[in-house]
């Protein structure tokens, strides 16, 4: 690697993930002697560097998106525990769980679902503003207009309602509420996946732009080996609750060594062999 | 020889407050026996409506088959009355959904619906068609399905509840399979397996299908014959190898360059290659190529007249771009 992500492991991290662990109660029969559990987390540890963007790839169940809700202190683990700049953020008081909440902001996968119907865009990128009392007597306008266009959005659309926007305007939307309180990391789950291909790349495009724009440190979360592929400095492969590996991008798509990668990479249908890509002249040797 | 499907000029308008939008406009082509289609395009650009156009199953009103004829081995399907559509559905022509969990009835044993299908079509008895169905069952890779054809759909994984559909699709020896995303729902290594499993059974019964999808990988790896669609219309029609290796219209370039390669290496700096805006709303489709507002190569013309789906050199190849006229 070669990228930002190896010069940060110097320093140290934003956050670590330590053993957690996470398990559902299963609902058995009434009379049932002992509980079964479903364990979504096994034994997760990880660490995540300023400006980096760690991937997070698996299969539906794999436990990613419960990891990333732990993370984002929606979900809380069984055991393990998650430290922000070296604090267990289940430990936190209400101040500064308030504090973390503003820096770690989520974009979810069905834009659709994701924004209430009734507000307008403007409405829904203010709000994280008026949550944290931010700015709430002055410019408010200025910096939505500010936002609205690093997002790609015109101003003039503020005052529309989301189901007036395409996929990939209400997903800019997302972004928008994402990035409004200049948060560090931003978890995005599946952000892409429910996105046409030409859009996708446009949003992808997108949060790398943000990244440089912003230093952002992003969890991305997808079952996509391409968009992995595409935005990923690290990546975790995911299964059945656990990190099978864990390896920079060229290590994982290049030598994958646990034989369940090798099984996803060998699934995806491949473009390359009929396709010259050009991407591989700018392939890199490290 | 000739062609197990042969759709001529089709049109398939819906009629709303904003006037008729032309979900399929004038689309045709051919397919010979035992081959498959991929059809690609991105939401809202018709595909779903063009297979539901061919199974009938437009509802008609809002929809309207406007033009056009679609013939199953010479067999007229657009003047067939209902009722005897009923029998080609399911016997000559199935289909397989994105998601079989709302495409499965919940309240009926998978055993019931397979078997349901074989008794409309093939008159044989509830003994015979259990029997039948515990054999088709079994051809798509479902283990003890002796057991299993007493299961509920909810009981079944995604993956499975896939095999079913197949399963009942193919109960009837189809002459043409339509799929319309049938792996989307599913993680990739199952959507190997019922990729590879539609391809075999396929290659034993002389099916020839239609795989409609938005995944560019997909049809590189299972389709003969591939047509990309933007707005109601084909505006490139090839065979696979010729399309991915040589795509001529700027739209079929600018997907394949947009999608994310795990070939390829992206450094941080690196961007993928987009094309501008969206897709255009069909009650508001621009004047000239529907293409022209978001095509990098645009010239006076595109903006002013649309420009015919045309033959080019190679064999089988059509493309509907100014460039090439």
């Amino acid at each position: 690697m070669c990228d930002a992500g190896s010069i940060n492991k110097m320093s140290s991290p934003l956050l670590t993930v330590h053993e957690l662990h996470k398990s559902f109660p299963l609902q058995g029969a009434l009379f049932a002697s002992h509980e079964e559990k479903c364990l979504a987390v096994q034994d997760i540890s990880l660490s995540l560097h300023a400006g980096e963007t760690l991937g997070i790839v698996g299969e539906s169940g794999c436990g990613k998106t419960t990891l990333a809700r732990m993370i984002a202190h929606i979900e809380k683990p069984t055991a393990g525990e998650i430290r922000y700049r070296g604090q267990n953020i289940f430990k936190f008081d209400n101040k500064q769980l308030k504090a973390y909440r503003r820096k770690t902001q989520f974009i979810f996968q069905d834009p659709y679902a994701s924004l209430n119907p009734r507000l307008t865009a403007g409405e829904i990128i203010a709000e994280p503003f008026i949550i944290h009392r931010r700015n709430l007597d002055h410019d408010i306008d200025a910096n939505l207009e500010n936002i609205m266009n690093m997002v790609g959005l015109s101003k003039d659309q503020q005052r529309r309602y989301p189901h007036e926007f395409s996929g990939g305007q209400r997903q800019r939307i997302g972004i928008a509420r994402a990035i409004a309180l200049r948060p560090e990391i931003i978890i995005a789950d599946e952000p892409v996946s429910a996105l046409d291909v030409s859009v996708q790349a446009q949003i992808l495009n997108l949060l790398k732009d943000l990244q440089d724009k912003f230093n952002l440190t992003y969890i991305f979360i997808s079952h996509d080996m391409g968009v992995i592929r595409f935005i990923s400095d690290r990546i975790a492969v995911m299964y059945r609750g656990r990190i099978v590996e864990m390896a920079s991008n060229q290590q994982l798509f290049e030598n994958p060594r646990h034989p369940y990668t090798r099984t996803l990479l060998a699934a995806v249908p491949r473009l390359e062999e009929r396709y010259t890509s050009e991407e591989r002249i700018g392939e890199q040797k490290t | 020889m000739a062609p197990v499907l042969a759709v001529d000029k089709l049109s398939t308008w819906f009629d709303t407050d904003q006037g008729s939008l032309k979900a399929v406009d004038e689309v045709s082509f051919q397919l010979n026996a035992g081959d498959t289609l991929g059809i690609v395009g991105e939401s809202g650009c018709g595909k779903t409506v063009l297979s539901l156009s061919i199974m009938r199953l437009v509802p008609t009103p809002p929809g309207r088959y406007v033009s056009g004829c679609i013939k199953l081995s010479g067999l007229d399907l657009l003047s067939l009355s209902e009722k005897e559509m009923r029998k080609v559905r399911g016997k000559a022509i199935s289909m397989i959904f994105q998601e079989p969990m709302t495409s499965l009835n919940p309240v009926f044993r998978i055993g019931a619906q397979i078997s349901e299908t074989i008794r409309m079509h093939q008159g044989c008895n509830r003994t015979e068609s259990h029997h039948k169905a515990i054999e088709m069952l079994r051809l798509v890779g479902i283990e003890v399905p002796e057991k299993r054809i007493k299961d509920y759909p909810h009981q079944l994984s995604g993956g499975m509840r896939q095999r079913v559909m197949i399963a009942m699709a193919l109960a009837c020896h189809p002459q043409l399979m339509l799929a319309d995303e049938p792996t989307t729902a599913l993680d990739v290594t199952i959507q190997a397996q019922i990729l590879a499993l539609i391809n075999s059974l396929k290659r034993d019964m002389g099916t020839s299908v239609i795989l409609i999808t938005h995944d560019l990988g997909v049809i590189a790896e299972n389709a003969q014959q591939v047509a990309i669609m933007y707005a109601g219309k084909f505006v490139e029609y090839a065979d696979v190898k010729d399309l991915f290796s040589r795509p001529l219209h700027p739209y079929t370039e600018g997907l394949l360059h947009s999608i994310p390669r795990i070939g390829g290496y992206y450094s941080r700096d690196k961007r993928l290659p987009m094309i501008p805006g969206g897709v255009p709303d069909l009650s508001r489709l621009p004047q000239g190529c529907r293409f022209h507002e978001r095509c990098p190569d645009v010239m006076p013309i595109c903006r002013d007249d649309e420009p015919a789906l045309i033959g080019q050199n190679f064999p089988k190849r059509y493309v509907r771009c100014w460039k090439y006229q």
